[in-house]
């Protein structure tokens, strides 16, 4: 069992900057293959910036700037001989906001197969339908598949999202606040839907929500203004926290 | 009335009678043209040459030629416009070169259009050699709709969220893969509003095609692109300060300038039928 738990995503002292801005200073932790690795704190801590690094979704961002190094399966995703297309690839991402295409149910989850290269659309029908149960949404949407992606509800269109993302079989899955914008009920229902896909995928979540990290993650990294303050399993950072700072954030000193 | 109800009051009737004055306006000058014109718009009338030194006869190949170097307008500057705004908006980092391209597209925009008539005369009809006809006056249009194109293009690219982008990336495509199949399906049906409005604009232009191929009277329709050409603007100007007998040619003038309304009409509500289906389409 140990074996399947390597260290799927390596960060090492890894700095990112907005232009001046110092978002993410000297970052070091590892997150290991089928776990849910959280990030923690309070807003504007680079929790996101951290997150969207893994996928180099900010290389969008002008005059932004990475130092250090962030491996993936041992390869620096940073380095210049990387396919930024290839590595998305194999990192998928969820975003805050529930972001379906305006296209139907159907054409939302086969995307990224379309995209990537799929014609055969027998395949292409196993493949979003094994992600659309995979993502839990399979009962609910089986028999409107053509029905536009945002005729759904918030939680649907996040499960949506997550389908899309599982479509392409990434590796790793990104979550950024993934369950910010819905309601405690489909919140939950995208928490277990979590836990669940950890058995197949790496995921890393960003959340502000402390009591969500405590509930699906393993390892629980904590943030702040740009500098990792603890990393740790969950339970023991919860419980028993090393330092003062984690403490009072944790049980909602501040943040 | 307390004092705030009369300034409330007063600033609602001042705004109502600011929108009532611009469409009254607007139905005068309907109102002149269609009760002088109508009664001069038959079948004949849209489908005959004018005949007897232009004091007769119809506007067909006024009507032909202005459809003619639409289309050549269109061809031109339709697919340059939107690869530049796609360019503009997709591709190029935002920095002074961009500002400075934006700064000389508006300003562009703002040359008077007897200005690019003369460019035309120097850069098509002398420079090219394409002499006065249908290709030199159709170009002349087409730079003189860029700008419009590739500012209304812009502002639908600029339309589509940041959220399809971002999504079309994260799962693996490649910028143009994004850009082809998550951004322009989603601007397009602006991207062509505002490009037909701008169509309809230069339909109606006079002064870029007077020296670059409009003809005062031609008896036979443009064959070639090299073919001097009627055009209905043109023709209304001809009719009402050029023609020996003004008064006498009156009616056809309105009859004109009914017709070229018509078309101008025309082509912006093709722009709105346009968009409506698009959208439709889109949310299917």
């Amino acid at each position: 069992m140990e074996l399947s738990k390597d260290p799927k995503i390596v960060i090492q002292d890894f700095d990112f900057y907005y232009g001046n801005n110092h978002a993410v200073k000297k970052v070091s932790f590892d997150a290991l293959g089928r776990e849910v690795t959280s990030i923690i704190g309070p807003s504007g801590c680079g929790k996101s910036t951290l997150l969207r690094c893994l996928n180099r979704m900010n290389d969008l961002i002008p005059e932004t700037k990475a130092q250090g190094k962030i491996l993936i399966d041992g390869q620096d995703i940073y380095e210049a001989s990387v396919d930024v297309v290839e590595l998305r690839k194999k990192v998928g991402m969820v975003f805050q906001k529930p972001n379906p295409f305006p296209k139907t149910i159907f054409d939302n989850v086969a995307y990224g197969l379309r995209i990537n290269g799929y014609q055969e659309k027998s395949e292409i029908i196993r493949r979003v339908e094994q992600s659309l149960r995979d993502s839990a949404l399979w009962e609910e949407v089986k028999d409107r598949l053509t029905d536009n992606g945002l005729s759904l509800s918030g939680g649907q269109q996040q499960r949506l999202c997550v389908a899309r993302a599982l479509a392409i079989q990434p590796e790793i899955v990104l979550m950024d606040e993934p369950a910010s914008a819905l309601d405690p009920i489909a919140s939950a229902k995208l928490e277990e839907l979590i836990v669940r896909l950890k058995e197949k995928y790496t995921i890393v979540i960003v959340t502000h929500n402390m009591q969500q990290a405590a509930r699906i993650s393993d390892k629980t990294a904590f943030l702040m203004q740009g500098e990792l303050v603890e990393f740790g399993a969950t339970k023991d950072l919860f419980t028993k926290p090393t330092r003062k700072i984690t403490e009072e954030y944790i049980t909602g000193r501040f943040g | 009335m307390k004092e705030k109800q009369i300034k409330q009051f007063l600033g609602y009737n001042v705004l109502r009678l600011c929108i009532i004055f611009v469409i009254l306006i607007l139905i005068v000058i309907l109102y002149d043209i269609l009760s002088k014109g109508a009664r001069q718009i038959s079948w004949q009338f849209l489908t005959s040459a004018p005949k007897n030194g232009m004091t007769e006869g119809g506007i067909f190949p006024a009507i032909v030629g202005t459809m003619f170097i639409t289309v050549i307008t269109a061809v031109f500057s339709v697919p340059l416009g939107m690869g530049c705004a796609i360019y503009l908006n997709e591709y190029a980092r935002e920095g002074k070169t961009t500002r400075l391209i934006r700064m000389a597209i508006r300003n562009l925009s703002g040359v008077p259009s007897i200005v690019y008539g003369l460019f035309g005369v120097a850069l098509f009809v002398e420079g090219m050699k394409m002499g006065t006809g249908v290709l030199a006056a159709g170009l002349t249009l087409g730079l003189m709709t860029l700008p419009w194109t590739v500012t209304a293009s812009e502002e639908a690219l600029k339309t589509v969220p940041k959220s399809f982008r971002e999504g079309s990336l994260a799962l693996g495509a490649t910028k143009w893969q994004m850009i082809r199949t998550n951004v322009l399906p989603y601007a397009i049906p602006g991207m062509l509003t505002g490009t037909i409005l701008g169509l309809a604009r230069a339909a109606g232009e006079t002064a870029p095609i007077l020296f670059t191929g409009a003809a005062f009277f031609l008896p036979f329709l443009p064959k070639s692109f090299s073919d001097q050409f009627m055009a209905l603007p043109y023709h209304l100007y001809i009719m009402s300060t050029q023609h020996h007998a003004i008064e006498k040619v009156r009616p056809i003038a309105y009859g004109t300038a009914l017709v070229l309304i018509a078309l101008v009409f025309l082509m912006n509500l093709s722009a709105v039928i346009l968009r409506y289906h698009l959208r439709k389409l889109k949310k299917d």
